[in-house]
Formats: C-alpha cells, sequence, structure tokens
C-alpha cells in the first residue's frame, strides 16, 4: 500500500546511497539501547501510519510502519482478538515497524511462537531506493523466499519496513494464573514435565523463589488444569501486572545497574552456574540474568549448553566491543554479509546495528 | 499426478534458466565422484536413473547425468565440493514426492538424493525436540515420538512418504496448520551444507537464534540454497481427545460463510475442511463415508484437546453451524466414526484418479470471504474448458486443492488442462491470494511467479540465493524465473490483488 510519505523516503535513500551516506530507521526508539552501535542519520518512520486493513474473520492486519502497536492491540481488543507473541512495550509510542525489525516476542511466546511466526506479508524499501512486496494477507503462501520472515529481527540493517502484514488470533476465553514455591532448580524440572503434557500453559515465570503459571485457555480446560498444577490461584487484576511487568521490563528485578543479559537455552539445560539474580521465562528457554560475569566467561558457559547470549543493557559499564549480540559463526556470518549487500548494497541501513561487519 | 510421461518430455529443459554450466563429460563427472563416494552410492546406468526423471509432477522429465545417493554429510560435502568445481548443477531430491516439480532432474546435472540418510538421532520427551536426518519420512517422525505421548505437527497427504528434507524444502502445511502451524512454524534448526561444500547451521535448539533469521528464508527455498543434513524439529503434545464435526450445506456460500463465522467467534479447529458436491459423490463411491450426495458443500470440522474443551468447543461450533443454515450436522462418536469423516477427504486425489484417466492438483491460496467467489468463478471456468473439477479446499487456511480432470492422451484436453491452471493460479493472485499455498513453485508455476512479483522483487530473490549460492549451481531454473522469462511471458503483472480495471467484473 503506497503513502506520499514513501517518495520523501525514496529521495532520502537515493541521496545517501549516492553520497556515501547511511541512514538509521527508527520508531519511538525505546530499543535504541539494544545495538552494537547506532549510526547514521535518524531517519523518523512515523511518517507513515494508520491501519490499512484489518479482517477479523480472516485473522490479519495490515498496518504502516509507523502505527503505534498500542493502537493496533486496542483495535483488535474491540473484537475480541490480540497479537498472541506479546510484544514488549520499553517505553509509550512503540511502533509496528519497531516491533517487527526488532523481531521480540514476551511472556506467550512460549505457546503461541515468536513475532517472526505471525508475519504474512511486508512490504520494504531497499538501498536501492526499490519499494518490494512480500508474502501477503494469506496465511499459506510458499511462493519465492520468505523474505517477510527474514526483515523481522534485522534491526533495519536490510531495508525499511514500510508496512506489515501480521496474523492474529481470538483472545483466550479465560486466563488464570497459578503462583507457587519453588527453588529454581525444582522449578525448572515441573515445567518441563508440564512442557510435555497437553496442559494449557501460556507464559511462566520464576525468579526469587516464586513460579508463576499463567492458564490460557477455555474455561473448562483451566479448570481441569489448575489442579494438576497446584500451587494458589493469584488475583486476576495482580496477574495482569505481572505479566505486563515481565513483558515490558518494568518488574522490579529489571531495575539496576548491573548489566541485563538475556540468555536463550534449549529446554532441557540446567540452572546457570553463573553470579547474579536470574528471572526465568519461557519453561526455561529465556533467562534474564543481572551479572557482572565478564562476557566471555558467559558466553562460554551458555555456548557450552547449546544456548546464546545478548547483552541487553549493559548498565552503566556497558564495553560494547565485547559485543552487544551473540557472535556469528564465520559461515553463517559470510552468507549474513552477502544478504545484507543483496538488499543494501551501498550501505546505507543502520550500519554495525548488529555487528560491525553488516 | 497420473498424466503420461510422453505428453511433456523434455519440458524440463525449455524451463532451466542457470547460467549455460561448463559442460563437463558425464563420464568425467562419474569418474570424479566415483573417487568420492562408495560404488552403491552412485546411480549411472539408464535403467536406474529412470527412477529419477520426475518427481511428484510427472508431466514433466528429464534425464539426470547420475544419482548420488550419499549416506553421510561428509559425503554430501565431497559430492557438493565435486560439482561445485566442475560447475556441475545439482537438483536436490527428499522423497521425491513434491508435486511442482522442485526435484525435476536437471539435464547437465547431478541429482543428489538424501533418501538415505534416514536415522532418527534422538527423541527427547522433555525438550519436546526430536534430531533427524533429511531422509527419514514425515509420519515416522510422529511414530518415533508416540511412545512419549508427542508428535510432529505437520501432516502433508503424503506424510507417509515424503521426508523431513523435502519438508523443510516446501515448507509443507497439512490439515493442521490453521492450529499448530507449517514447518517454518515446527522446525527449530537445519544443518546444511552449501552448494561450495561449506556446513552451515541456522536456527538452534535454543529460541531465536542471533543475527539474520536464516532459518527462515533456508525453509521453503525449494533446494536453490542448500542440501539439508540433519533438521531438529519441535514435538507437541498429543491431544487428549479429537472429535470431528461433519456439515452439510445446501450452498456453497453458506458454507463459505459458516467457516468464515467460526473464525470470528474465536475458535480456531485443529482442522475446517470443505469439499464440494462433485468430490463428495466421487468419494463417496471410493470409501463409502456415508457422506450426504445432495449437499452442495461439505464442511469438515476438527476440534482436539482435553475432552472438557472438546465437549465446549464443538457444541460452539454446532451451534454456529446452525445459525449458518447447515442442512444436516453430525458429530463423530468414537475415533472410528472420526476417522471415517476424514476418510473421504482424505481419499479426493484417489477418488478422482478413479474417475479419471488424470487429474491435475492446484494449489493457490486465497482469502477465505472470496472462497465461494472462486467456486463459482471455478464452475464458469469448467463450462469454458469442457473439462470436470473437484473442488477439496483447505478451507480455514484459503488453500484450495482444485483436481482438473483430463486424459493425457488427448493432447488437446492436456492443454486445456494446463490452461484452466493457469486461469485459477491468476485469479488466486487477483483475489488478493497466492499461487502457491503448499505444493511451491518448481517448475511447474514458474511462469505464474511473473504475475505475482514485480521485476525488482523477483530481482531481489535472485540476490537472495546468490547470497547462498553465489555459483547458481544449486537447482537452477527453479521457483524464481528470469526477468526476460517474464518479460517474453507478456504476463500482466497483478499487484497483490490491485487489478488495472478494478471496476470490470472478471467472473
Amino acid at each position: 500500500m503506497t503513502h506520499p510519505f514513501h517518495s520523501t523516503l525514496r529521495e532520502l535513500v537515493l541521496d545517501a546511497s549516492t553520497r556515501g551516506r547511511t541512514l538509521r530507521p527508527h520508531g519511538s526508539g525505546s530499543k535504541d539501547f539494544l545495538a552494537q552501535q547506532l549510526a547514521g542519520a535518524p531517519l523518523d518512520m512515523r511518517g507513515a501510519q494508520g491501519v490499512i486493513a484489518y479482517e477479523p474473520s480472516e485473522l490479519y492486519i495490515t498496518a504502516h510502519a509507523g502505527t503505534r502497536v498500542a493502537d493496533i492491540e486496542t483495535l483488535l481488543a474491540g473484537r475480541q482478538q490480540m497479537l498472541a507473541f506479546e510484544p514488549p512495550h520499553f517505553g509509550p509510542g512503540v511502533t509496528v515497524g519497531g516491533m517487527v525489525a526488532s523481531g521480540l516476542s514476551g511472556p506467550r511466546r512460549m505457546a503461541a511462537g515468536s513475532l517472526r511466526d505471525f508475519v504474512l506479508g511486508v512490504t520494504v524499501m531497499d538501498g536501492q531506493g526499490r519499494v518490494l512486496q512480500f508474502g501477503g494477507q494469506v496465511m499459506k503462501n510458499v511462493a519465492g523466499f520468505d523474505v517477510s520472515r527474514l526483515i523481522a529481527g534485522s534491526f533495519g540493517t536490510l531495508g525499511l519496513i514500510l508496512d506489515v502484514t501480521l496474523k492474529v488470533l481470538p483472545l483466550p476465553q479465560a486466563e488464570q494464573t497459578r503462583m507457587l514455591e519453588l527453588d529454581d532448580a525444582l522449578a525448572l524440572l515441573r515445567l518441563r514435565e508440564w512442557g510435555a503434557q497437553p496442559l494449557p500453559i501460556s507464559a511462566t515465570c520464576w525468579h526469587g523463589g516464586r513460579l508463576h503459571v499463567r492458564l490460557s485457555g477455555a474455561q473448562v480446560a483451566l479448570d481441569a488444569a489448575a489442579p494438576l498444577i497446584g500451587g494458589e490461584a493469584v488475583d486476576a487484576v495482580e496477574a495482569a501486572a505481572l505479566w505486563r511487568s515481565v513483558r515490558n521490563h518494568t518488574h522490579a528485578f529489571f531495575d539496576g545497574d548491573a548489566p541485563l543479559w538475556r540468555v536463550a537455552l534449549p529446554p532441557t539445560a540446567p540452572h546457570l552456574a553463573l553470579d547474579g539474580d536470574c528471572l526465568t521465562e519461557w519453561n526455561g528457554l529465556q533467562r534474564w540474568l543481572r551479572s557482572d560475569t565478564d562476557a566471555d566467561a558467559l558466553r562460554h558457559v551458555v555456548g557450552a549448553l547449546g544456548g546464546h547470549a545478548t547483552l541487553f543493557r549493559g548498565g552503566r559499564t556497558v564495553d560494547r566491543a565485547l559485543g552487544v549480540f551473540e557472535p556469528l559463526k564465520p559461515e553463517v556470518m559470510a552468507v549474513s554479509q552477502r544478504l545484507k549487500q543483496a538488499f543494501d548494497p551501498s550501505g546505507v541501513f543502520s550500519p554495525g546495528r548488529l555487528y560491525p561487519e553488516l | 499426478m497420473s498424466a503420461s510421461p510422453q505428453a511433456h518430455a523434455n519440458t524440463a529443459n525449455s524451463h532451466s534458466t542457470a547460467a549455460a554450466p561448463t559442460v563437463v563429460s558425464r563420464a568425467a563427472l562419474i569418474a570424479e565422484l566415483a573417487r568420492v563416494l562408495p560404488a552403491d552410492c552412485l546411480i549411472t546406468d539408464t535403467g536406474r536413473l529412470r527412477a529419477y526423471e520426475c518427481d511428484g509432477l510427472m508431466l514433466m522429465r528429464e534425464m539426470p547425468l547420475a544419482v548420488a545417493l550419499p549416506t553421510t554429510e561428509a559425503q554430501v560435502v565431497a559430492v557438493l565440493r565435486t560439482c561445485h568445481r566442475l560447475g556441475v548443477p545439482v537438483v536436490p531430491r527428499g522423497a521425491g514426492t513434491g508435486l511442482s516439480g522442485g526435484a525435476t532432474p536437471h539435464k547437465n546435472g547431478l541429482v543428489l538424493s538424501t533418501a538415505r540418510m534416514n536415522r532418527i538421532v534422538s527423541v527427547d520427551r522433555l525438550a519436546q525436540q526430536a534430531v533427524v536426518q533429511p531422509g527419514v519420512r514425515n509420519l515416522a517422525v510422529s511414530e518415533a515420538a508416540a511412545p512419549h505421548g508427542l508428535y510432529y505437527a505437520p501432516d502433508p497427504s503424503s506424510q507417509i512418504a515424503c521426508s523431513i528434507g523435502g519438508n523443510v524444502a516446501e515448507n509443507s502445511g497439512g490439515v493442521h496448520c490453521l492450529k499448530y502451524g507449517l514447518t517454518v512454524h515446527n522446525v527449530l534448526r537445519v544443518r546444511m551444507v552449501s552448494m561450495a561444500g561449506d556446513v552451515m547451521e541456522v536456527g538452534s535448539a535454543a529460541p531465536d537464534s542471533p543475527g539474520y533469521d536464516l532459518l527462515a528464508v533456508t525453509i521453503g527455498s525449494e533446494g536453490l540454497l542448500g542440501v539439508v543434513t540433519e533438521v531438529t524439529v519441535k514435538l507437541m503434545p498429543r491431544p487428549r481427545v479429537a472429535r470431528c464435526v461433519l456439515a452439510a450445506f445446501d450452498d456453497v456460500r453458506r458454507a463459505g460463510q459458516a467457516v468464515a463465522d467460526i473464525i470470528a467467534a474465536g475458535i480456531i479447529p485443529a482442522g475446517l475442511e470443505m469439499m464440494d458436491q462433485a468430490t463428495t459423490v466421487a468419494v463417496e463411491a471410493f470409501v463409502h463415508a456415508g457422506y450426504p450426495l445432495d449437499a452442495a458443500a461439505i464442511l469438515l470440522c476438527e476440534a482436539d484437546g482435553t475432552a472438557e474443551e472438546v465437549e465446549d468447543e464443538i457444541a460452539r461450533v454446532r451451534t454456529l453451524l446452525d445459525a449458518a443454515g447447515a442442512t444436516e450436522i453430525r458429530v463423530s462418536d468414537g475415533e472410528a466414526e472420526r476417522l471415517r469423516f476424514w476418510a473421504g477427504r482424505k481419499a479426493a486425489f484417489p477418488a478422482a484418479g478413479r474417475i479419471s484417466p488424470d487429474y491435475y492438483c492446484m494449489d493457490g491460496t486465497i482469502p477465505r470471504r472470496k472462497l465461494a467467489d472462486m467456486l463459482e468463478a471455478m464452475n464458469a471456468m469448467s463450462d469454458k474448458y469442457g473439462l470436470r473439477c473437484l473442488n477439496v479446499f483447505h478451507a480455514g487456511d484459503g488453500n484450495l486443492h482444485p483436481l482438473i480432470l483430463f486424459d493425457s492422451n488427448d493432447a488437446d484436453s492436456l492443454h486445456r488442462a494446463e490452461a484452466f491452471g493457469v486461469e485459477i493460479l491468476e485469479l488466486s493472485v487477483a483475489l488478493g491470494g497466492t499461487i502457491t499455498g503448499e505444493h511451491g513453485v518448481g517448475l511447474e508455476k514458474i511462469n505464474q511467479m511473473c504475475v505475482q512479483f514485480a521485476p525488482d522483487e523477483l530481482d531481489l530473490f535472485h540476490r537472495v540465493k546468490a547470497a547462498f549460492d553465489p555459483a547458481g549451481l544449486m537447482n537452477p531454473g527453479k521457483a524464481v524465473p528470469t526477468l526476460h522469462r517474464c518479460a517474453e511471458m507478456g504476463r500482466m503483472h497483478v499487484h497483490h490483488g490491485e487489478l488495472p480495471h478494478p471496476d470490470l467484473p472478471r467472473f
């Protein structure tokens, strides 16, 4: 869907490309902290806003990149639908473009899937100023390479995201949160055992000896599952506030100055033998760690378990030379560099945002 | 499909669009490969090569120079390095069940089959993951996971035969993908070898791999980017109960509306399928499922989960189907009846083969709300081309599988079938959909790619391919047409439903 703002963007891209300059597309800037470096002239992508199409019975919504995610969520809620991956709001005014560019998902990811799983189509402008459409509004579409999902999580380094089509899902009929007092090793064991059974668990969070488990689905399914989970029911308002605080990093765990690591691990990885406070989500797949542990040592431990680590917020003592994002294997980096070149031959977009080589 | 091979012999040739490779003599290639492969992993005699001259798209055939059947990743690497050095194109092949010609051989190339790499490396109940080699059959994964109460969700119709490597190449779906997703949602990690012989892992057993999502672009890449040597799949806990509702309608529009009503009510059924009357009649004669033969359309709607959940969902679906004007509603009572409800739907292809010498299966996807428009348009096309058509739909996700009935011994009938198919695909794009929902582009739909995508978009696809395969030797000429080809075809590019003259009636 074209928008007058796109011709402005095209001029800027072509001008930057001709003069050998760089641009840094951004939305609200709520995730600017998550960057190897921020380089290039800021390019505010909020010049095109608004929902282009929303078909509740087709389970999709298409919106310009500058549209506020909060507005979309309100619109969807009015039709009893949602963005099932629960994108984080790290600040006010988070935009659809920034949400897709970062590829981040919230608590429900463990059950519903990640942001990229819900991307059905994108329109992007490449480094040559060309407007390109990939995917579409239907769920099953295998024509051509899946560029839409490649764009998700590319942090604006491949092209300008102009609009996005996302799959939406119905809101669960009912939700209930249970709380159990468990140490983290026992919590991991329980979570794994539940994970292998058909239980309607939609989010988990362990911190400070307390495990919260959210159940979502038909009321009858929740009633059947609650006794299997055990613990005690958490008041609905309190529970909603808890999940919001985990999703948006307003939980007390995220206060303070120690570096914040996001550690992603395979399902059966044990308790992390690292100093620091830990908040565990997604059945143990995602562990937030506040730790002054040396980055190389931390990545060594995590890598040995088959996981990877992002220096999510550096704290005051950030040393970006350590690499904000997990270093890539040489063969993966080689392909990534050629992909960057394919989309952005003169290197206009967000140089070095992910890695110095891209 | 069951068309005769002679009808389109050598069609693949004219579709090959790769930069002309340095032509190495067949003898030289075989000699080089014999140095890196055991004798029983290399097929060179014409009789045995015949088995590889086509995949499930039998209209397109080509004889390869040779077929390599490596049993280890090291052999895959050695074969690819050899071909890369010699400039010989390589066509990767799984079980050969693909329907779009993705594994049709290249006349100057090698077919590399991963069929013999068929070991299940591990099944981990607590991790809910399995690691398998590419030649493992789709159903074998679920069978291996079954003792743990788990299964692998994507279930393409060919699941008893198709392999995971091929599923990765095609991003295969199935009847349950509305609720449980496609291959891209259920594969966590792929290990693969590039054309240059470099081993690379994309994705991981841990969530959200760093860097670009190379896994997403690999899945559904139709063997253009690399040869898969190992796959980690996600396993799901098997639902405790599944029940199926069968609803009959005297009007296809009402049936289409019922589908929209179910989704709009916040229900995501485990399966939601539709058959038209012609299909119902054809399959009933074949499987005796007890379908109502006077219905214009039949819907099958499956609910799964705990017993309580299923009962709740079935009650809601019943109410919606009643309100939508269903003339008859049956709910499966017990597993035997549920399977009988499905038997007809799953037998649509063999039933078509029983009533017609040949059939041509199409694979467009359209927005659900256009289902009835599409059906009416296809009825008109059926009259126009003088060919019968059976319509089965994955109605929940708008994926159509019209089966066009024809006789390949009658050249005119074959040409009309092809023209009928092209018109369906192009209408799918015009309605805001796609030319392929799950079968892939391969060689079959390469011309329609010019309709769905603009030249700049196709150019970007070529650039993506080159990022993985700079030499352009991996499955060349498939999936993405050259711009030259599109220009020669002179096809109108219909951009995502925006017709040049939207006011003109089309059907």
